[in-house]
């Protein structure tokens, strides 16, 4: 089979957002930010309809609106009169339908609004690449920086800061890298299903590791394997991209509940001998 | 913060507004950590007032008071979680404090084999963290997920990773909680040894009646604010102490040593305190 060069491109692009997503997805698995973890990435739709509206680069857009959104809830989070997931899913919504708001009041631009839900990753051009591989690696050199001090704050923040380790600071730096993953994973499945991208392969992952790092990693090898099997899978049977990329991790998943639990059955029992 | 005032006098015994000495025996170390007249409020309701407190090298203080008497509280402002609404923390330079937390939940999604946990937050070499290992008497659970340990091995696993900081302090919340008698009195002599071998100072919270360490060297009864403090002995022997605990206390059960009498007269009230320990 020859591929095509879109096709090729598509992959590059994807696997580029997996193996960041990966070690980022583990975190948002640990700290329960799921569901913020989709606030934000439905409020990289207002990042697109205000760059189009003011004129600027979308991703740059996106990356700032993740950020601002990311910081105020972070703010809001302190007060107890909203519950914090009623305070997330005002967010998410308001942002959401804000910006297809404003997407609709553009008149003259031709907003191909599913690619933004659902991602358009066979369109992905060298820009984007550059974009994805770009913002991974500073992401992904984010991440490493405060990954101690971010892995010791999720297990006990008091511990962390009588250890003297700035939580506010770290905490900042992942609300950034968070922004930044949310913004280039856009590109591959769009904001309705990047919380998938980071979440499913980390719970995948979990059954065959041992440590916080190998969790890590082995989530990387996962998404990784779900893009490529999604995107073939699309290819062969003509379906959306980023939906059949979804569907690969789900399958995945699936399979390291019965495989992980097979590994785990007989560790223990070469333990119990 | 470092804060402005005086470094403590070395012998600095803690003073409870009864216009009397206390005769608690006196520090030999140099201290660590100093509190002076601190208040804090949550609210307009004080959690703690006018507290005073200092922890040295080469001693076990322990802070005892009922559920809700502000221990906790003085804890996190100690460890600089929250802060103080008045009054002053004075820490050495460069102090560093090894903490082990009243509660820490490794949720399972998280892998974590206790070999990895002891390098949390800074790594340390395996020659370092197997020794620190052996030392708490856990050596048997280096290649274990911590989910899978009991409640008394992961205490002696969280103490091996706060010695693993060479800490000048070791800040101990309910150390004991969720460990049976048994393993108490052990936990509490293993503390005790640890201190022996490092010298470093300890400042250890208790809501437990019945076996404050005979190790302590000073027991500080705090409820609201410092009720009376001083050798183990002096403070089971206080009317304040047994005004607080003593209906509570079982006989057989408490390791203070009650060897003179003595009373003396406060002539502060004891009920002007309430509670908000989060």
């Amino acid at each position: 089979m020859i591929l095509e060069d879109f096709f090729l491109r598509a992959l590059v692009a994807g696997i580029g957002v997996a193996l960041i997503s990966g070690p980022l997805g583990c975190f948002v698995v640990w700290r329960r930010m799921a569901y913020f973890g989709d606030t934000l990435a439905h409020s990289a739709l207002l990042g697109v309809a205000l760059g189009l509206l003011l004129g600027f680069n979308l991703t740059v857009g996106i990356i700032g609106t993740a950020i601002v959104i990311a910081l105020t809830v972070t703010l809001f989070q302190h007060q107890k009169r909203i519950a914090s997931d009623t305070l997330l899913g005002i967010m998410a919504h308001s942002s959401l339908a804000i910006s297809l708001v404003v997407l609709g009041l553009l008149q003259g631009y031709r907003v191909d609004l599913l690619s933004y839900l659902f991602g358009d990753v066979l369109a992905v051009n060298y820009e984007d690449i550059y974009w994805i591989y770009g913002g991974g690696v500073v992401a992904l050199s984010l991440l490493a920086y405060i990954w101690k001090d971010l892995l010791a704050l999720t297990l006990h923040e008091e511990l962390a800061r009588a250890e003297g380790i700035n939580v506010t600071l770290i905490q900042t730096l992942f609300m950034i890298t968070v922004a930044i993953v949310i913004a280039i994973a856009m590109k591959v499945v769009g904001v309705l299903l990047i919380t998938s991208l980071l979440i499913i392969p980390a719970a995948a992952a979990r059954r065959f590791a041992k440590t916080p790092e190998q969790m890590a990693v082995i989530a990387s090898l996962i998404g990784s394997l779900s893009i490529i099997i999604g995107l073939f899978g699309s290819l062969e049977w003509d379906t959306p991209s980023g939906p059949s990329i979804v569907v690969a991790e789900v399958i995945l998943f699936l399979s390291s509940l019965i495989f992980g639990g097979l590994i785990l059955s007989q560790t223990s029992k070469a333990r119990g001998k | 913060m470092t804060s402005s005032i005086a470094k403590p006098a070395s012998e600095s015994d803690l003073n409870c507004g009864c216009g009397h000495d206390h005769l608690a025996p006196s520090p030999s170390g140099e201290p660590l950590i100093h509190a002076e007249n601190l208040t804090i409020k949550f609210g307009g309701k004080t959690a703690i007032h006018d507290v005073s407190l200092t922890v040295h090298k080469n001693e076990i203080v322990t802070l005892i008071g009922p559920n809700g008497a502000g221990k906790s509280t003085l804890l996190r402002a100690l460890l600089k979680a929250i802060k103080p609404t008045d009054g002053e923390i004075w820490r050495k330079h460069g102090l560093v404090i090894g903490y082990v937390p009243q509660k820490l939940n490794i949720d399972p999604i998280m892998p974590m084999t206790v070999e990895r946990f002891l390098s949390i937050p800074d790594k340390r070499p395996l020659s370092e963290r197997e020794a620190a290992l052996k030392d708490v008497g856990a050596h048997h659970t280096l290649k274990q997920a911590v989910q899978s340990l009991s409640g008394g091995e992961f205490q002696r696993v969280l103490l091996a990773r706060a010695i693993l900081r060479k800490p000048d302090l070791l800040v101990l919340d309910e150390p004991v909680q969720g460990v049976d008698f048994q393993g108490q009195t052990e936990l509490y002599k293993l503390i005790s040894r640890l201190k022996e071998q490092s010298g470093f100072g300890i400042l250890m919270v208790s809501h437990d009646l019945h076996i404050v360490m005979a190790e302590t060297d000073r027991v500080v009864c705090i409820n609201g604010h410092v009720c009376c403090s001083g050798a183990p002995t002096q403070v089971s022997d206080s009317p304040e102490y047994l005004a607080l605990f003593g209906g509570q206390t079982k006989p057989g059960l408490a390791v203070y040593h009650h060897l003179h009498d003595h009373s003396h007269e406060c002539n502060h009230d004891h009920s002007s305190t309430m509670s908000d320990e989060a």
